[in-house]
């Protein structure tokens, strides 16, 4: 009743090929970027911007990247956390080596430093696909631990392995308060899901998809699977990059490579799997279904007043967290982003379903 | 029989040998289709009728032979070069892209024309919009051709197997092909939507000129809309002419009904 | 040589360890199409169940009963995940045995525990020196690794057999080629699945006893999935001589590279050496060593 596109004609191709060609859909998005840049900074609190709103904002942008990638083109990855890993090291060394550089030329230099190594690291993807590929991308991982940790030039020689990055500032200005930040980091994710939603309904994107749904028929259409393959990992990889840098920069302020290790690469994959392969607005969702759920857990026990040892939360949370994928994985393969599509369809036809 | 300028000789096909380690595809096979025909190639299962068509789109390299295309000879070719010479594919299963609606199937054929770089795209700017707009007005003449312009936003894998096989045969028309090969078009298909892809396949043949090298089994119907006609068995070929010819010809006839050779 | 021969002998039999868990990867590989990531988090709620059972009581109920948990666990996994993912993609069953790993590592160590378990099989554990008069120093063995190694090898042998000579092994083939095929030929689908994951829980539950024995049983135990996976890419991921072959091959490689690149390099590459070498390897020959090649039709 409320949700449908009855009465809205279009009298252009480009009216029809905008981003949300439907009014509701606009409204919803404009309620969330109010929701998001106005109600948000003004309610709360600093805790809630440090705990939630920017890791979820990062990982969101990071279960993009790593979505174009396997929900888009098919080719999975279990190395996201080596990219972010990489992109974080990228703008350490950056920043503190070329102190005159603008911080978010820095980022989008980690980015490109991250693009190049993923696509290097996407290469074997033209010969092999699936599970070989996701040991490919493991293998990356375990490299980047080990480089990190064990070439001392990347780490500027720290003694302990751990590296700090400066105060964040930009544009002459301090961005310390976790409001700053968090306005920082929104706008990045902003712009970088534009980018992603544009790309992907542009003629790289069909040719992402083309090649994850049929990748011989997409050959012989006239798709080279070298570029959509290699033009994937390349995307992903700066998204990954960037968000890496940021994750760095703006939510830890200071690291070491275990920040970043195979767990890293594991909770993304399931973010793009519970929020929803092959869509943005999954990313979204899954990144804050995973940053929520621990805490959700953590929760439950101390609401009924029931004492349980840190050790038997931990264990208990690491059951529920697999009983979760498993069911995701059973009731809806496709995600949370599928639910909300499903949704949608009903509305349309609510209230009245025949 | 339609009225059409047969032309010259567009596609040769010259000792065309392929093996899949022990097992011989195809043995020693030559034939050419000349531009503005409709060429059929038939046989039993297992023919090596549809190898022969992926011999000539590059997925398969012969081990032997050359494929001659627009006086343009060559032994081996990756399938996307194939493709950006003018030749445009369906299949015996079909294989469109289930996650993507009818539109961008379409659109996936498009692909070779569209200019527009990355960071156009990433912004949806300036040429990126201009030829998204463009193209999908090509796009959409071939889906008001196929009679398909109800389900353009739905997801194909949603679609019946007959439509599916028409959308199928527009994202191969939106590459705008001199040369169309299309495997078993018809297979699986009742009366009525065997009747509608024959049109289509006329139609297209008649009024883009489309070259058509066409597999099919519904023997009625390759009698009818084909102009020539090769007969494959067990991988070799047994025969080729007109369809007359064809019909009357006594390997033909054996293989069909399973003479002992 | 002498130290060669250490280094090559420590190698092997580290390798054989990855071999014994790459077993069970092939062997639900073949059996279900099933890439088990779950198989590192199987080998220690494994070596807990025997290590908890064993401080209660004697050491072959122990056994008996921990291979009765690894069954009910097989049973538990047909049914509440496996029955429920008929004839989906190869990756989402990858990514549902993502499930599993993190289900049973919390509930294995809910259950019995997370503090590190002590097995201890009564063999001797000071190693020997052999061969003395050939070599300088003569060479040092552990009695512990060749009992290891022979209760290993026996294995594999007894799964060799159980493959190719039973008709349960044949209709486990049968199973991995297509789940819809082998239903409609009357071979029970969901009775296969709980004995191929038994036999892989088995597999586990050697492969626990052995390395827990060695170096107690604890968290890390898990972890070795991660190890044996570059094991199965390059041994291919149907072949039960393959995962043998590719554990030693990495097992003795991986020491190898430590030992003589390690010092080049910086220390440490033992944890990606595998992978690159199983990477390498893949560009040139992508279905392994004695995989079965594929081709794509259209």
């Amino acid at each position: 009743m409320f949700y449908r596109e009855n009465g809205q004609y279009k009298t252009s191709y480009k009216a029809d090929q905008a981003l949300f060609p439907i009014v509701q859909d606009r409204i919803f998005i404009g309620l969330v970027m109010v929701i998001a840049f106005i109600v948000i900074p003004v309610f709360a609190s600093e805790y809630l911007f440090r705990a939630i709103f920017i890791p979820f904002l990062i990982l969101a942008l990071a279960a993009i990247g790593l979505n174009l990638l396997v929900g888009y083109c098919g080719q999975i990855s279990l190395g996201t956390g080596a990219f972010m890993m990489v992109g974080a090291y990228a703008a350490y060394n950056l920043a503190i080596r070329i102190p005159e550089l603008n911080l978010l030329v820095v980022f989008l230099l980690a980015g490109f430093v991250t693009t190049i190594v993923g696509m290097a690291f996407g290469i074997p993807s033209l010969r092999i696909k699936g599970l070989y590929l996701a040991v490919a991308t493991l293998a990356a991982q375990f490299f980047m631990d080990w480089l990190f940790s064990r070439v001392k030039w990347f780490t500027n020689e720290s003694s302990s392995g751990a590296v700090s990055v400066p105060e964040l500032q930009l544009f002459g200005f301090l961005w310390n308060s976790p409001v700053q930040k968090y306005f920082l980091v929104l706008c990045i994710v902003a712009l970088f899901a534009l980018i992603a939603r544009n790309l992907v309904r542009s003629n790289i994107g069909r040719s992402w998809m083309a090649t994850r749904d049929m990748d011989v028929a997409a050959e012989i259409i006239g798709i080279r699977p070298m570029y959509a393959k290699l033009s994937a990992f390349a995307v992903s990889s700066f998204f990954v990059g960037v968000a890496g840098a940021l994750w760095g920069f703006v939510h830890l302020g200071s690291w070491e490579p275990a920040a970043f290790d195979v767990n890293r690469s594991f909770t993304l994959i399931f973010m793009v799997i519970i929020g929803g392969l092959g869509s943005i607005l999954g990313s979204f969702l899954g990144a804050a279904f995973i940053i929520f759920l621990p805490i959700v857990l953590n929760q439950i026990p101390a609401f009924f007043g029931i004492p349980i040892s840190t050790a038997t939360a931990a264990h208990l949370e690491s059951m529920i967290f697999g009983a979760l994928i498993i069911f995701f994985l059973i009731v809806e393969p496709h995600g949370l982003a599928r639910l909300w599509a499903i949704a949608k369809e009903k509305l349309r036809l609510w209230p009245f379903p025949h | 029989m339609i009225a059409r300028d047969i032309g010259e000789v567009i596609l040769k096909v010259e000792e065309i040998s392929l093996a899949f380690g022990g097992v011989q595809a195809l043995s020693n096979i030559s034939f050419d289709v000349r531009e503005h025909e409709v060429r059929a190639i038939i046989g039993p299962n297992g023919a090596g009728k549809s190898s022969m068509l992926n011999v000539i789109n590059g997925v398969y390299h012969p081990q032997k032979g050359s494929v001659t295309f627009k006086g343009e000879k060559r032994t081996q070719m990756d399938p996307h070069k194939v493709a950006s010479q003018g030749v445009a594919r369906t299949f015996q299963n079909i294989a469109l892209f289930k996650g993507m609606s009818v539109l961008d199937n379409l659109m996936t054929g498009r692909t070779l024309m569209m200019k527009a770089n990355l960071f156009q795209q990433a912004f949806y700017w300036g040429a990126a919009q201009r030829e998204e707009i463009k193209h999908r007005e090509r796009v959409e003449e071939i889906i008001d051709f196929l009679e398909i312009q109800s389900i353009r936003k739905t997801p194909v894998g949603r679609l019946p197997y007959g439509l599916q096989k028409r959308v199928e045969l527009g994202r191969a028309l939106a590459a705008e092909p001199t040369l169309l090969l299309l495997d078993e078009p018809m297979a699986g298909m009742n009366v009525e939507e065997k009747q509608d892809m024959c049109r289509f396949v006329l139609d297209v043949n008649e009024e883009f000129g489309t070259t058509i090298v066409l597999i099919e089994h519904d023997m009625g119907v390759v009698m009818d809309i084909s102009d020539r006609v090769v007969v494959l068995d067990y991988g070799k070929k047994i025969g080729d002419g007109s369809p007359d010819e064809v019909r009357n010809n006594q390997a033909v006839i054996d293989a069909y009904l399973g003479v002992a050779h | 040589m002498g130290a060669l021969i250490e280094v090559v002998l420590g190698g092997l039999m580290a390798g054989l360890l990855y071999s014994l868990v790459a077993l069970g990867f092939v062997l639900i590989f073949k059996a279900s199409g099933v890439f088990n990531f779950a198989q590192g988090a199987m080998v220690l709620l494994a070596a807990l169940a025997f290590a908890r059972f064993s401080e209660v009581m004697p050491m072959p109920l122990a056994f008996i009963l921990a291979a009765l948990v690894m069954v009910l666990v097989a049973f538990m996994i047909e049914k509440l995940v496996l029955r429920h993912l008929v004839n989906q993609e190869g990756i989402i069953l990858f990514l549902a045995t993502f499930g599993i790993t993190y289900f049973i590592e919390g509930a294995g160590q809910l259950i019995f525990g997370s503090d590190i378990y002590r097995i201890d099989l009564g063999l001797p554990k000071e190693p020997k020196i052999i061969l003395e008069s050939t070599f300088d120093g003569g060479i040092l063995i552990s009695i512990e690794d060749l009992v290891a190694a022979a209760v290993a090898g026996l294995l594999v042998l007894l799964l060799a057999l159980f493959f190719q000579k039973t008709s349960t092994g044949r209709a486990l083939r049968a199973v991995a080629d297509d789940h819809q095929a082998a239903q409609s030929i009357g071979i029970p689908l969901n009775r296969i699945w709980v004995i191929v994951w038994s036999v892989s829980g088995f597999v586990a539950l050697i492969a626990g006893i052995i390395w827990g024995g060695k170096l107690g049983v604890q968290f890390s135990l898990a972890l070795v999935a991660l190890k044996a996976i570059p094991v199965v890419i390059l041994g291919g991921f149907t072949s039960v001589p393959g995962a043998i072959l590719g554990g030693l091959i990495i097992g003795v490689g991986e020491k190898l590279a430590e030992v003589y690149l390690g010092p080049i390099i910086g220390g440490g590459i033992e944890n990606w050496f595998a992978y690159a070498l199983a990477l390498m390897f893949l560009l040139f020959r992508p279905e392994g060593l004695f995989g079965e090649r594929h081709i794509d039709r259209v």
